[in-house]
């Protein structure tokens, strides 16, 4: 299981990118939080299923020009 | 006991009882911690605070976790300095530098990792643990070191080591994690649902983030139970630049201090400034960036905090600013030559957009400013490393007088 955020710009707000990773990937995808405006948005969600696949599904994600972060911001600080 | 009663969810309000998490199981928001201020209110007081301990624990009163002296390290009630000759130069009157260089791991992380270590403690955690590239990492093994607790810090393989090493002399476990960035962030992730440990910024996070408001309490009893107009703020996560003015409105709501006219501004650099930016284009959504900055200690590209830090400046009509990379440098060897402080680069970076903001008049001659300085020059010195060009001379008087000679000329 994943916590992520996606952030979309542009045109990319258009496109069913979540739709396609649970369809194309055998992905759970479980929307909890989102905030979606004219020129950038953002979606948190959680994502169950093998992780070898969840990998690969936001590999993919990623291709799109789709930014994925964790849910929570980055863990790792200075 | 600490004057608190639950955990809240920043985004939904849902609460949660006292316990090690951080994030709300419906909408994934981030929790944060709820005040009992009635019974705050029936025991703070100026004097009750003038009285207690020179470290953050004098304000214990409005801390999450109850004061232990098995992890005090002394973290806090550092100087307030008033800057006359850095005032002059941007023709302001009254300056001041909240001095945090100078903790006992040289950061402003002990206060947030005290609070952390000894919420962690109360908690029956026997570990803490953390992910850092500096600063965080020093405060974790410090406290637990004296602590006599055990610590893991994690690190990315490509960090170099001695980047760590004011770390690892405390005794910490240290692990290099042979992957990028967004593989560190997801193992720690993993490795803190999977280990009973306290991360100090992922499961105790809501404790750990209130240390931060400890800035705001100093500095308003350091300038004589007041706040200032204007605070200057380097911002990473943005934690500690929401909590900063949390800190000053908690006071004036307890009629510890008169109000808060306090307008926060946030500095970043051009290398990573997704909360500046998103200001300078004014959006509240932040755009996560892949940070390039030579401020590491600023280098969060997805910071937690972001949404809040953009509503902390509007709700105190502040400002944003983001200074270029060769301005960091600058702004430390300003620091350095006019008050004899020398701050790290995220000081730097403050120092920074102070100029910025008091040469373009957002920051008024009259109007009482403090800059935040977060962490010690001493620990990030490759950006001014050109600053040293001795005179070379033979041992005789003649050689210096002609070296100092040729230099006038």
């Amino acid at each position: 299981m994943q916590r992520v955020r996606f952030t979309f710009m542009g045109n990319m707000i258009k496109q069913p990118v979540i739709f396609h990773l649970g369809r194309d990937f055998n992905i759970v995808t479980n929307i909890r939080r989102a905030d979606v405006q004219e020129n950038i948005g953002w979606v948190i969600l959680e994502l169950e299923g093998n992780e070898a696949e969840i990998e690969r599904g936001l590999n993919w994600v990623r291709s799109l020009g789709v930014r994925v972060d964790p849910a929570l911001g980055d863990l790792i600080e200075g | 006991m600490a004057n608190i009663t639950s955990l809240r969810c920043r985004e939904c309000s849902r609460e949660y009882p006292v316990q090690a998490i951080n994030v709300c199981e419906y909408c994934f928001g981030p929790l944060e911690v709820v005040y009992d201020y009635e019974a705050i209110r029936k025991v703070a007081s100026r004097q009750r605070i003038e009285r207690g301990p020179f470290s953050m624990w004098r304000y214990a009163d409005f801390l999450p976790a109850d004061y232990n002296p098995r992890i005090d390290i002394n973290a806090g009630f550092t100087p307030l300095v008033r800057c006359y000759n850095l005032a002059k130069q941007l023709g302001l009157k009254e300056l001041w530098i909240k001095n945090d260089s100078v903790n006992p791991s040289y950061s402003f992380k002990d206060r947030v990792v005290a609070v952390a270590s000894a919420k962690a403690l109360e908690l029956g955690f026997d570990t803490l643990a953390c992910a850092s590239t500096g600063n965080l990492a020093c405060a974790v093994a410090a406290h637990a070191a004296r602590a006599g607790i055990k610590s893991f810090v994690f690190i990315p393989s490509d960090l170099e080591a001695g980047k760590v090493l004011g770390a690892a002399i405390y005794g910490p476990t240290v692990v290099a994690i042979d992957g990028n960035y967004d593989d560190v962030n997801r193992l720690c992730s993993e490795l803190a649902e999977t280990y009973k440990w306290a991360f100090v910024n992922i499961n105790v996070r809501p404790f750990y983030a209130d240390g931060s408001k400890t800035l705001g309490y100093e500095v308003a009893e350091q300038l004589g139970w007041r706040a200032p107009v204007h605070a200057v703020v380097p911002a990473a996560s943005g934690a500690m630049f929401t909590k900063i003015h949390r800190g000053l409105t908690e006071f004036a709501d307890m009629g510890l201090i008169d109000g808060v006219p306090t307008q926060m501004h946030l500095a970043q650099a051009r290398g990573c400034a997704p909360i500046a930016t998103a200001f300078e284009e004014g959006r509240f959504v932040v755009k996560p960036v892949k940070p390039n900055s030579v401020a590491k200690s600023l280098a969060i590209g997805n910071p937690a905090d972001g949404y809040y830090a953009l509503k902390t400046i509007e709700a105190s009509r502040g400002s944003g600013t983001v200074v270029d990379e060769d301005e960091v440098a600058a702004g430390m060897k300003l620091l350095a030559q006019t008050e004899g402080i020398f701050a790290e680069t995220a000081g730097g970076v403050a120092i920074s957009a102070l100029v910025r903001l008091a040469r373009s008049g957002r920051i008024k001659p009259d109007e009482p400013t403090v800059v935040y300085i977060t962490g010690n020059g001493l620990k990030t010195p490759d950006p001014v490393a050109g600053v040293v060009k001795p005179l070379r001379i033979k041992p005789t008087v003649a050689s210096f007088e002609s070296a100092m000679a040729a230099r006038v000329a």
